[in-house]
C-alpha cells in the first residue's frame, strides 16, 4: 500500500477530527484514531487537528508528544515493548532486554531496516506479580526466560 | 525618575479581585487580602518572601517547583503557597527548618542539571535562579553528572540531550541548556499575549520548551512580543542586546513612540547606551505587556541613515548642503518672509507630527498661528481619525474615546469594526483575547477575515464580511434591529439622550429599506448573521465598541462614527466600565495632537477660530492677534499649491508624500512650492521635495508628553542626549525666533503650563501631577481633579446625547469593467505605519516588503500564481508588487499595506474623501490586479528621482 499524501493526510486527519470534535476533551480520541488510521501521527496531521479545535499547533504538537505512545514514524509490522522498570529489573530484566537487542541487532526506539519490527522500551507494564514482562503487538507476555524470549524473538523475526 | 534598576515587585500569582476580605496570619504578621488570592501573594503583600521559580504574577500559579512550599497548622504536608488560596484564620509558616531542607534538595535537583557557568552567563545579575541558590542557601550539589542538556559532549560523543541556542529570532536568544521547564514563557505566551506559540514537548527528564510544532522561533506564530522574555528567569529566553552589551546600570519610564495604546516602557540604560526596553508592570495602558515593535524596534535611532546636520538647497534638483543651525534657520526664515510679502500672510502654512510630543505640537500650531498669522495648520489626523472628531463631537459633545483600556475588563460583548488589533494595536489586542478567552463575546464587521476572527481559543460569534465601503448601511441595518425588534435601553435614551434626535432617528432607522433583508444585496452579509449580532450586541450584557480606520476613512468616514454613536446610546452602552465608543487611534499621538489644536478651525481643546472668547484667552497670553478664519486642511494646501497660492510648508515628522493619498497630486504640490521644510530623523520620501531639513530628535532624545487612544497623559522622559543637538521643541523654537518670535521656553513643562493655562480640559495637568500618578486622562480639571478614566458617566459633555440621521450614500468610487476589484488597504504588525522608523529595524524580517492579497478565485481568473509580480492599477495610478493568495479576503476584495515606499500603494488610492473633514477614502479603490513582469515605469522614475533628490555634498571646509 503506498503511504497517503500530505493532502490526503490532511484531509482523513481534518475527518477524523470533525468527527470528535464535539466530544468532551476530544483530543487524545482524535490522536488514538490518526494513529489507528495512519499507524503514527504524521507531522502534517497537526495543523488540521489543531484547526478544527481551535487550538495552536503547538498545543497539539505538546500533548502528541507527552505520550510515547502517540508515534511520529511508523513502527514496524511488530512492536516489542520490554518492560524495564524496577520489578521486571529485580528479576532480571537488564539481562534479558540485552538479549532481545543483541538478537534483533536493534537499539531501544528503533525499527529494523526491512521495517519488520520495532523495539520499544516500557516503564511498567502492571504485571510485576509475573515479571520479567513484555508485550508484542499489544498482547501482555509475563514470566519470561530466555527461552521464552528466544520464542518470543523467532515469532516476529522468523 | 531616573533609577537604579530594582526589579519590579513581583507579587508571584496575579491579584483576586473579589471583593471579600480574608484575614490570616503569615510568619505572625497578620494580613488581610481579597479571597481567592493565594498564600504567596498575601506573604508577598505582607512583606514576606517566599522563595519560588515557576510563579510570577502575570500568569496563573502552576504548582511546579516546589520551591514556594509552606507549613499551614492544621494541615498536613507542605503545601506550595502559589496554588493555595488563603482562608480565614490561616497560619502560615514560611521558614522552617523541615521547608529549608526541603527548598535546598528541590534546588540541588535543579542545578543537578543546570550549567554552572553563572560568571559567563548572559543573565549574570539578573538571574532567578541565581538567586534562589542563594535564598535557600545551596552550598552543594551532591549528584554526579549524569545525563544532562547542558554539556554539548560526553565520554568524547555529542550529548544528544544538548540543543543548540536558537538564534533565528532577530532580538532575543532560545538557549535550552539554561531551561528549568517552569513553563513561565508557555503560560505568559498563552495567558498573557494569547499566541499559544510554545509549549512543552517531550515528558520527564525529556520535557524541553518548543515554538509551534518544534521548528525554531522564527518559522512559528511567534509575534515576538517579548512575554516570554520577560517572564524567563534564567538566561534561557533572553534579550540579544543584554548578551551584547551585559547587564543595564538605570533605567527611565517613558512612553513608546509607536501606535496610539501608549505602553509604558522602562529604557534600561547603561551610560547613556541603551540596553534593552521592558514593558513597564505599572503602565496604565498595558499593564507590563509589549508588541514586538515598543519592544524591540528601537534600533532605527541609531539608524546610520539618520540625518544629524540641517541641510539646505535652492531647488530641488540639487544635491543637499550641510550647513550650520543658524544658516539653515535664516535661510528658512528669509524664504518663509519673502513668501508672505509676494503672495500673502496666508501662502505658509505648517503640519503638526502626531509622533512628536504633545508641547512640540502646541508649540507648531502656536508658530503657525501666532507667526506665520494665519490658521494653516493641519496634521495626520486628517488622513485618520478626524471623522471621529467630527462624529463624537457632534454626538456626544468630545472628540474622543471613552474608556480606558482596562474597561475591557468588564466587557461581555465586543464590536471590532474597520480594525485589526492584533496588528495594528497589538497589546490592547491581547487584553481584548484574554477577556474573550474568560467569555466574552466578539462580533468583528471587517471585509477581512482577520485574525481575531478565528484563532487559537478566541472565535468571533458573528463575523460580518461586508462588501467595503457599505459601513453606513451595516450600522444602519443593526440599528434598524435594535429598534424594531423592541432592545432599545428606553430608560437610558430618556433621562441621557435628546427625545426628539432620538425619535426622528428611530423612525428613520425603522424604515423597511434599512432591514438587514433589504440591504443584504448591496453589504453582502447575510441578514441573519446581521440580525444575530445586533441581537447579541443589544441583550448580551456590557457592549464596547473598538474601532479603526477602516470605519473613518471612507467618504462616509464620518456618518459611519456617528452610526457607532447611536448604537451606543440607543443601548445604553455609555458611561460605565465595559462599555462604550472606542477609537483605536493609530499614532502614539494622534490624539494629543488633536487635543493641541492641530486642525486649521480649531484652536487648542477643539475650540472653533471663529469663537472670540476662546481667540481671546490665546491672544492675551501670546500678545498677537490671531486671525478668525479657518485655514487650509492639507489637502486645500497642496490644491492651493498647485494652483500657485500656496507656497511654503513645515511639516513636522509626517511623510505626507507616502501616507497621503494620491501619491502623484501630493507630489505635484510639493514641487509647486517654493519653501517646503521637512523637520524629520530620516530624509524620508517627503523630503525628496523639500528645500530645507532639519535633523529631527527621537523620543528616547527629549523629554514631553503623549496622549494615547484611552486620553491618558504619559510621560515621556529623556534617557540620551538628542543626537542631533536638539529636541523637536527647541527646533520649532529656533524657528520661531528666526521668525522674531521671542520665544523663551526652557522645558516642555512650560509648554504644558501655557496648555493647561488655556485649555480648560488640561486644567490641572502639569508635569508634578502626571510624575507622581504616572500618567493622566483627560478631562482633568476641578471638577475631575485626578483626570477621567470614563466619560460620559452622569450626562453627556454635550447635555444630551445626539442621535444623528445615517443615510447610507454609496461612494463614488465604483468597480467597472475596466476597475472589477476593490482595493482595501491596512497594516501588518511588524511594520509601523509608512515604516521610516520599523524598515530601519531587525522588524523587516517579517515583512520586507508590501504584498497583494488577492482571493484565489481572482487569482484563478487572471492567472496569477502565489509569489508573482502583478501590476495594481486604478483610476489614479497603478503600481506592482508580490501576490499572495489568501482566502482571507472575499472575492472580488484585494488587501495591500503602505509600509514601503517602493511599493507605494497610494499611488493607487483615489482622492475621494469623507465628506466632513476630507478624511481620505483609502479603504476603498476601484482596481484592476494583472500579471506583471516587475517594477512599473513610475516606480522606476520614482526610485530614480528619489536617490537624485537624496544626494548630499560633502560639508565645505
Amino acid at each position: 500500500m503506498p503511504a497517503p499524501n500530505t493532502t490526503e493526510i490532511a484531509a482523513r486527519s481534518r475527518a477524523i477530527a470533525n468527527a470528535h470534535a464535539h466530544r468532551e476533551g476530544p483530543l487524545l480520541p482524535i490522536l488514538h484514531e490518526v494513529q489507528a488510521s495512519f499507524g503514527h501521527v504524521p507531522q502534517e496531521a497537526l495543523p488540521e487537528i489543531a484547526d478544527v479545535l481551535n487550538l495552536s499547533r503547538a498545543e497539539v504538537y505538546g500533548v502528541m508528544s507527552f505520550y510515547h505512545d502517540f508515534r511520529d514514524a511508523p513502527a514496524g509490522r511488530h512492536v516489542v515493548k520490554i518492560c524495564r522498570a524496577e520489578a521486571c529489573q529485580a528479576k532480571g530484566g537488564d539481562a534479558l532486554s540485552e538479549r532481545a537487542r543483541a538478537a534483533l541487532g536493534l537499539d531501544w526506539g528503533e525499527t529494523s531496516t526491512d521495517g519488520a519490527v520495532t523495539l520499544e522500551p516500557v516503564y511498567c507494564l502492571g504485571l510485576c506479580s509475573c515479571a520479567p514482562a513484555a508485550m508484542v503487538d499489544g498482547q501482555l507476555r509475563a514470566r519470561l526466560d530466555e527461552q521464552a524470549m528466544d520464542d518470543l524473538i523467532a515469532e516476529v523475526r522468523p | 525618575m531616573k533609577d537604579f534598576i530594582i526589579p519590579d515587585a513581583d507579587f508571584g500569582t496575579p491579584a483576586s479581585r473579589s471583593k471579600a476580605m480574608v484575614s490570616l496570619t503569615i510568619d505572625g504578621h497578620r494580613v488581610t487580602v481579597p479571597e481567592g488570592t493565594s498564600v504567596m501573594r498575601a506573604a508577598a503583600e505582607a512583606g514576606v518572601k517566599v522563595p519560588k521559580l515557576c510563579a510570577t504574577d502575570s500568569v496563573q500559579a502552576f504548582g511546579s517547583c516546589r520551591l514556594c512550599l509552606v507549613e499551614i497548622e492544621g494541615r498536613k504536608g507542605t503545601p506550595a503557597s502559589c496554588t493555595t488560596p488563603v482562608a480565614p484564620g490561616m497560619s502560615v509558616q514560611t521558614q522552617t527548618a523541615k521547608l529549608a531542607k526541603l527548598r535546598r534538595g528541590v534546588m540541588e535537583l535543579y542545578i543537578s542539571d543546570h550549567p554552572l557557568d553563572c560568571l559567563t552567563c548572559a543573565a549574570n545579575g539578573d538571574c532567578e535562579l541565581q538567586d534562589m541558590a542563594g535564598t535557600v542557601g545551596l552550598r552543594d550539589v551532591r549528584y554526579e553528572q549524569g545525563e544532562n542538556h547542558f554539556v554539548t559532549r560526553q565520554n568524547g560523543e555529542a550529548n544528544p540531550r544538548y540543543i543548540k541556542a536558537d538564534t533565528s529570532n532577530p532580538y532575543f536568544i532560545y538557549d535550552p541548556e539554561k531551561c528549568i521547564v517552569c513553563s513561565r514563557c508557555v503560560r505568559a505566551c498563552e495567558e498573557v499575549q494569547g499566541t499559544f506559540a510554545l509549549t512543552i514537548e517531550g515528558r520527564g527528564f525529556d520535557s524541553r520548551v518548543a515554538s509551534g510544532m518544534g521548528e525554531d522561533f522564527l518559522s512559528s506564530e511567534c509575534v515576538s512580543c517579548g512575554a516570554c522574555v520577560q517572564a524567563c528567569p534564567t538566561a534561557t529566553l533572553q534579550e540579544k542586546s543584554i548578551h551584547e552589551m551585559g547587564q543595564p546600570d538605570h533605567s527611565v519610564v517613558t512612553t513608546c513612540a509607536y501606535c496610539g495604546v501608549g505602553c509604558s516602557f522602562k529604557a534600561e540604560m547603561k551610560g547613556d547606551q541603551l540596553v534593552r526596553m521592558v514593558p513597564y508592570k505599572d503602565g496604565k495602558a498595558n499593564r507590563g505587556h509589549s508588541c514586538v515593535k515598543g519592544r524591540f524596534a528601537y534600533g532605527y535611532a541609531n539608524h546610520t541613515d539618520r540625518i544629524l546636520n540641517p541641510m539646505i538647497r535652492d531647488t530641488i534638483d540639487q544635491p543637499w548642503r550641510e550647513v550650520s543651525w543658524d544658516e539653515a534657520l535664516s535661510f528658512t526664515a528669509t524664504r518663509l518672509r519673502d513668501i508672505q510679502a509676494r503672495y500673502g500672510v496666508s501662502a505658509i502654512g505648517g503640519i503638526t507630527s502626531s509622533r512628536c510630543t504633545n508641547e512640540e505640537t502646541f508649540l507648531v500650531q502656536k508658530l503657525i498661528r501666532a507667526v506665520f498669522g494665519n490658521n494653516n495648520v493641519d496634521t495626520c489626523a486628517r488622513v485618520c481619525h478626524s471623522p471621529t472628531g467630527y462624529g463624537l463631537k457632534t454626538t456626544f459633545g468630545t472628540s474622543a474615546g471613552t474608556q480606558d483600556f482596562d474597561s475591557v475588563e468588564d466587557t461581555d460583548v465586543a464590536v471590532i469594526i474597520g480594525a485589526n488589533p492584533t496588528d495594528g494595536h497589538p497589546v490592547f489586542a491581547s487584553r481584548l483575547k484574554k477577556r474573550l478567552r474568560a467569555g466574552a463575546k466578539l462580533i468583528v464587521i471587517d471585509p477581512r477575515r482577520i485574525d481575531l476572527v478565528r484563532s487559537p481559543h478566541i472565535e468571533a460569534a458573528h463575523h460580518l464580511a461586508l462588501t467595503p465601503g457599505t459601513n453606513v448601511a451595516v450600522l444602519t441595518a443593526l440599528a434598524h434591529v435594535i429598534v424594531t425588534e423592541g432592545l432599545v435601553n428606553t430608560d437610558f435614551v430618556t433621562q441621557r439622550c435628546d427625545i426628539d434626535a432620538f425619535n426622528e432617528w428611530a423612525a428613520f432607522v425603522s424604515d423597511p429599506r434599512h432591514s438587514p433583508e433589504a440591504t443584504e444585496i448591496l453589504t453582502g452579509v447575510p441578514a441573519q448573521e446581521l440580525r444575530g449580532a445586533a441581537r447579541l450586541y443589544a441583550t448580551g450584557g456590557n457592549g464596547a465598541i473598538y474601532y479603526g480606520l477602516g470605519v473613518t476613512e471612507h467618504s462616509q468616514g464620518s456618518t459611519t462614527v456617528m452610526a457607532i454613536a447611536n448604537l451606543a446610546m440607543a443601548t445604553g452602552n455609555i458611561g460605565r466600565p465595559g462599555v462604550g465608543v472606542n477609537p483605536l487611534r493609530g499614532q502614539n499621538n494622534v490624539q494629543g495632537s488633536c487635543d493641541m489644536g492641530s486642525f486649521p478651525h480649531e484652536l487648542p481643546g477643539y475650540r472653533h477660530v471663529h469663537d472670540d472668547a476662546t481667540r481671546e484667552i490665546f491672544q492675551t497670553m501670546w500678545g498677537v492677534a490671531i486671525s478668525p478664519e479657518p485655514g487650509l486642511r492639507i489637502p486645500n494646501m497642496l490644491d492651493a499649491a498647485v494652483d500657485g497660492t500656496f507656497r511654503g510648508i513645515y511639516i513636522q515628522g509626517e511623510d505626507i508624500l507616502q501616507s497621503d493619498p494620491n501619491t502623484k497630486h501630493v507630489a505635484a504640490g510639493l514641487k509647486a512650492m517654493d519653501c517646503v521644510i521637512v523637520h524629520d530623523l530620516f530624509l524620508n520620501e517627503t523630503a525628496n521635495y523639500a528645500h530645507v531639513f532639519l535633523p529631527g530628535s527621537t523620543f528616547l532624545e527629549k523629554d514631553g508628553t503623549f496622549t494615547n487612544a484611552e486620553r491618558r497623559i504619559n510621560m515621556v522622559r529623556q534617557v540620551m542626549a538628542p543626537r542631533n543637538g536638539m529636541a523637536d521643541w527647541e527646533v520649532t523654537q529656533a524657528l520661531a525666533n528666526a521668525l522674531g518670535a521671542g520665544w523663551t521656553y526652557t522645558h516642555p513643562s512650560q509648554i504644558m503650563d501655557e496648555v493647561s493655562a488655556t485649555t480648560p480640559s488640561f486644567k490641572n495637568v502639569n508635569y508634578d501631577l502626571i510624575d507622581r500618578d504616572g500618567s493622566v486622562q483627560w478631562p482633568c480639571d476641578d471638577a475631575a481633579p485626578q483626570g477621567t478614566p470614563i466619560m460620559h458617566v452622569d450626562g453627556f459633555v454635550r447635555g444630551k446625547g445626539n442621535f444623528v440621521i445615517t443615510e447610507y450614500v454609496a461612494t463614488d468610487e465604483r468597480t467597472g469593467p475596466r476597475f472589477p476589484l476593490l482595493l482595501t488597504t491596512g497594516r501588518i504588525l511588524s511594520q509601523y505605519n509608512v515604516g521610516a522608523q520599523t524598515r530601519r529595524t531587525d522588524n523587516v524580517v517579517w515583512h520586507d516588503q508590501d504584498v497583494l492579497e488577492i482571493h484565489p478565485h481572482d487569482a484563478e481568473q487572471r492567472g496569477v500564481r502565489e509569489g508573482d509580480w502583478v501590476r495594481l492599477a486604478s483610476r489614479s495610478g497603478e503600481t506592482t508588487l508580490r501576490a499572495v493568495i489568501t482566502d482571507r479576503v472575499a472575492p472580488g476584495v484585494v488587501y495591500t499595506t503602505f509600509h514601503h515606499p517602493d511599493t507605494q500603494a497610494n499611488v493607487v488610492t483615489s482622492d475621494y474623501s469623507d465628506w466632513a473633514t476630507n478624511c481620505p477614502e483609502y479603504k476603498v479603490t476601484a482596481v484592476q490586479v494583472s500579471p506583471s513582469n516587475g517594477p512599473s515605469d513610475w516606480q522606476e522614475d520614482y526610485a530614480d528621482q528619489a536617490s537624485r533628490s537624496r544626494r548630499i555634498l560633502p560639508a565645505a571646509e
